[in-house]
């Protein structure tokens, strides 16, 4: 029980550190909006409590300085220069691998830790050392929320009565949240009377035991400015109907209103505000206070006064507007995806049935078909629904980046900054989830090897900061990574002398560039001197073109020389379904992913050209393609009565055309993929594999590897590249 | 009193047996334990996978699950079966996978007490030693206990 409750909890972290992590990346970013601040300071202290419930002694340690720190900045006494940032940077990462080290065991690293505290502490005043778990503020003026000068409300410290409605929701209970302990944290402030509002308590028969019916009105005396009166109240924010009304403030709105009225002379408004009209709401008969009526002013204020004493009244808005996340559920994956399969079977079953009703032989089939649309368009319905469930931004990954681009900066002595785009763009969940990998390489390489030392940046006359660029977009129905840096480019000379050394090509090879930059992925290639604690593990770039194939992506690298390096991922939007064409080759039913295929056309004997010994060219309007005979590709054999007759032009990553020979095209449809994972080997031509309508299986092809395969078509394109070359 | 200690002694030795499923491969006789048999299925044409060694037939649909189809007599080194509706698919699972076996036919059901299994006796082929576990005697007959994590090994590199 226990166990389910801390992995909420670490469920929980996860998002709170997102969170965090882009609160602080908006503040990098120059935006020091109190509100990102105070978000910020609101994650980090729930980390806190969570860690406390369970014990988890060192992270409440670390997440209490980090959040002190963060006080200290919302109460604007500490300015957020470059330094702080980079510490806090520094300190939340380090708070994340605190959470990791609590979840899966493991050690911290205790030097670093110690050198974070120290850093940390260095902005924290004396007396806030201590570890109490107040849930607000530690005191002080906050001149930002501060309501204070307006109004002729003077900032020193007097005497001021608080009216407070408090109504909390049902909401705010099952948080756990006690209105006794935000009572006694505002009876701390000052003179407080508590009276109980139960008008709204129903019968016992009438009553639902999980709504909230009870509300309380407040009258606080204290010295305290309104903000630290609003702190209390800060963790029920959107949990419960909370209205503040300050005498100071009924004068404020008092003479702002004024000076609105002596603006338009409209007749005086009953109510003053949003605020006092929520309190006038609560306006039972039991309620000690009068909405406040506004009394007039003679004079007339300027307009800026009026602008800025509503302006936080439009936050205050803005806040009830919101009223907490929208709601959402958590969800096992599990779950999910027995319903993404069961959906599968669904469209599968559909197939099924559409091909026995076709084999029924009967006359009149209308109405059934009609029927048969409709289930269709429900199982792509629900289909395209239990996808959404699983597509996601990639933000959380891409904000993961930004802590490795970090790391890695920091291990290397280099400075670069990890630029984001397009990180609301979509991606299925495992997808995301097994790109984590391959990303953390790329840039830890680029990092590594692209981004040249900030000296040798500055004589090259390049910014000394290294700038990488990592961005997602969806292009036509796949979705595309690109991770850009502006260093050195790849060392071509270099990294084609390695492969030489590394027996990968012959010494005398002649290699296009491309072919050279594509060398990087070459099994067991790494291009790193000497063993450097980042990349060069042994492992090389082979490894994330493995995880890019292995999701049915494609990764390439374009490089200019001094300009920098781009690794481009093309991935599917998701791994359960494709369109694919239906074709036939050698008696075996077989599918081509759409996406790959430009055209496709019926060919006669006359647009067959002969090359050399075996290899064949088919002329399109005027243009000469390769052939690639899918059943030798495939090491099938045709019988005598088959014939390849028809043709699909694709073309690859690189460019290059090819057209396909099968034998018929029988249809275009949408097919689940079912992974060969674990079934065999990796079958060079073959992606993976379908169910067809009839229940068989059918291999879905990747044409790519299929004219890699082939041996005219590879033969016609190193001839082209030769003659390009010459 | 005594009868009642039998009947244990007759329940306990009962345990020690175990069932095993008897079948023909390429006309040998080769049994497998029961419990490791998942379902026994007529046999129905296979898509075939491309480059894959003779002894892989191809992949079947298990009710919406991919599952490779081996077929048993070319593995063990014996002439390849054409397989026909007479025949059937052996659905084990191995590794955790589900993978199906094709037999010329299924025997019977047969209990073996695990005293009575003897060691494959050395013969100068190694396929045989490596994929039978023992050889037990069972009605004049020798049937052969087939090894399967040694016949199917964990998923495995198809090679063109």
């Amino acid at each position: 029980m226990s166990g389910s409750i801390q992995d909420t909890f670490f469920e929980e972290c996860e998002e709170l550190l997102e969170a965090t992590d882009e609160g602080l990346t908006a503040i990098e970013g120059g935006d020091h909006n109190p509100e990102v601040v105070n978000a910020i300071f609101r994650a980090v202290h729930s980390i806190k409590g969570g860690a406390g419930a369970f014990g988890l002694d060192d992270l409440v340690a670390f997440a209490h300085r980090f959040e002190t720190v963060f006080d200290e900045v919302r109460s604007n006494r500490l300015d957020l220069d470059e330094k702080l940032i980079q510490l806090l940077l520094r300190s939340s990462d380090h708070l994340s691998a605190l959470v990791e080290v609590a979840r899966d065991g493991g050690q911290i690293d205790e030097p670093h830790h110690d050198t974070l505290l120290a850093a940390l502490d260095e902005y924290i005043p004396e007396e806030e050392e201590d570890l109490t778990f107040e849930p607000m503020g530690l005191g002080g003026p906050a001149p930002m929320m501060d309501l204070g000068g307006l109004g002729g409300v003077p900032a020193k410290p007097q005497e001021e009565t608080y009216r407070i409605r408090f109504q909390p929701l049902k909401e705010m209970y099952g948080t756990g949240n006690e209105p006794f302990f935000l009572f006694q944290a505002l009876k701390d402030l000052g003179d407080l009377t508590v009276k109980l509002d139960e008008n709204e308590l129903p019968g016992f028969d009438a009553m639902d035991m999980d709504e909230a019916y009870l509300a309380w009105d407040l009258v606080l005396i204290t010295k305290e400015p309104r903000s630290v009166v609003e702190a209390v109240f800060e963790f029920v924010e959107g949990l419960c109907e909370l209205s503040i009304a300050g005498d100071g403030d009924a004068e404020a709105e008092a003479n702002a209103l004024a000076a609105l009225d002596a603006m338009f002379s409209a007749p005086p408004l009953p109510e003053a505000s949003l605020e006092a009209a929520a309190a006038a709401e609560g306006e039972a008969p039991a309620a000690p206070f009068e909405a406040p009526v506004p009394a007039p002013v003679p004079e007339a204020k300027p307009a800026a006064a009026e602008e800025k004493a509503s302006a936080p009244k439009a936050e205050s808005g803005k806040q009830e507007q919101r009223g907490g996340p929208k709601p959402t559920l958590r969800v096992e994956l599990e779950r999910v995806d027995r319903l993404i399969n069961a959906v599968g079977e669904l469209i599968i079953n559909h197939s099924m049935l559409a091909q026995q009703i076709a084999n029924l032989n009967v006359s009149d089939t209308r109405d059934v078909e009609t029927e048969l649309e409709g289930f269709k368009n429900l199982a792509r319905d629900i289909q395209e629904g239990v996808m959404a469930i699983r597509a996601q931004p990639v933000k959380p990954l891409f904000q993961r980046m930004a802590r490795i681009v970090r790391e890695a900066s920091a291990a290397t002595g280099k400075t670069c900054k990890l630029v984001t785009e397009g990180e609301n763009t979509e991606v299925d969940k495992t997808v995301i989830e097994r790109l984590s990998d391959p990303l953390t390489h790329i840039l830890r390489n680029a990092v590594d090897h692209g981004i040249e030392k900030p000296e040798d940046r500055e004589s090259a006359g390049k910014v000394r900061t290294g700038e990488i660029r990592l961005s997602a977009s969806h292009r036509s129905g796949s979705v595309c990574i690109e991770i850009r840096d502006d260093g050195a480019g790849v060392n071509r000379p270099r990294v084609k002398q390695i492969a030489i050394e590394k027996g990968l090509i012959p010494e005398n090879a002649e290699l296009t560039d491309g072919e050279i930059d594509n060398l990087l992925f070459a099994p067991g290639f790494s291009t790193a001197k000497e063993i450097s604690n980042l990349s060069g593990r042994g492992v090389g770039m082979d490894v994330v073109k493995n995880a890019v194939t292995g999701l049915g992506g494609r990764i390439n690298i374009s490089s200019a020389p001094g300009k920098g390096s781009t690794f481009t991922i093309i991935l599917p939007l998701t791994l359960a379904v494709m369109d694919g064409m239906v074709v036939s080759v050698a008696d075996q039913t077989m599918v081509v992913p759409i996406t790959s295929i430009v055209e496709t056309m019926r060919g006669s004997d006359d647009m067959i050209n002969s090359l050399g010994a075996d290899g064949t060219l088919l002329s399109i309007r005027g243009n000469f393609v390769p052939i690639c005979d899918v059943a030798g590709a495939l090491g099938l054999y045709r019988g005598s009565d088959q014939q390849a007759g028809v043709y699909l032009l694709v073309e690859t990553e690189t460019g290059q055309r090819c057209a396909l020979a099968v034998d018929d095209i029988h249809d275009q449809r949408q097919v689940v993929i079912k992974s060969l994972d674990g079934v065999c080997g990796e079958i060079p031509g073959v992606a993976a594999a379908t169910i067809l309508g009839d229940g068989k299986i059918a291999m879905i092809l990747d044409p790519e590897s299929i004219i890699a395969a082939s041996p005219t078509a590879a033969a016609f394109d190193t001839e082209r590249r030769m003659s390009n070359a010459s | 009193m005594q009868a009642e200690v039998k009947q244990t002694d007759q329940e306990v030795k009962h345990a020690e047996h175990s069932e095993f499923v008897s079948f023909t491969v390429a006309t040998q006789a080769f049994c497998l334990k029961i419990t490791q048999i998942r379902e026994i299925r007529r046999w129905s044409p296979v898509t075939i996978l491309p480059h894959a060694p003779a002894d892989v037939l191809g992949v079947m649909n298990l009710r919406g699950a991919v599952i490779p189809i081996y077929d048993l007599s070319a593995r063990f080194g014996l002439q390849q079966t054409e397989a026909s509706e007479r025949n059937v698919v052996i659905v084990v699972s191995v590794h955790g996978k589900p993978v199906g076996l094709l037999a010329e036919s299924v025997s019977e059901i047969i209990s073996i007490n695990p005293d009575d299994i003897q060691d494959t006796p050395p013969v100068d082929s190694r396929n045989t030693m490596e994929y039978i576990q023992g050889i037990i005697s069972h009605d004049d007959t020798m049937v052969r206990i087939i090894n399967l994590d040694a016949v199917i090994s964990a998923p495995e590199q198809v090679m063109p």
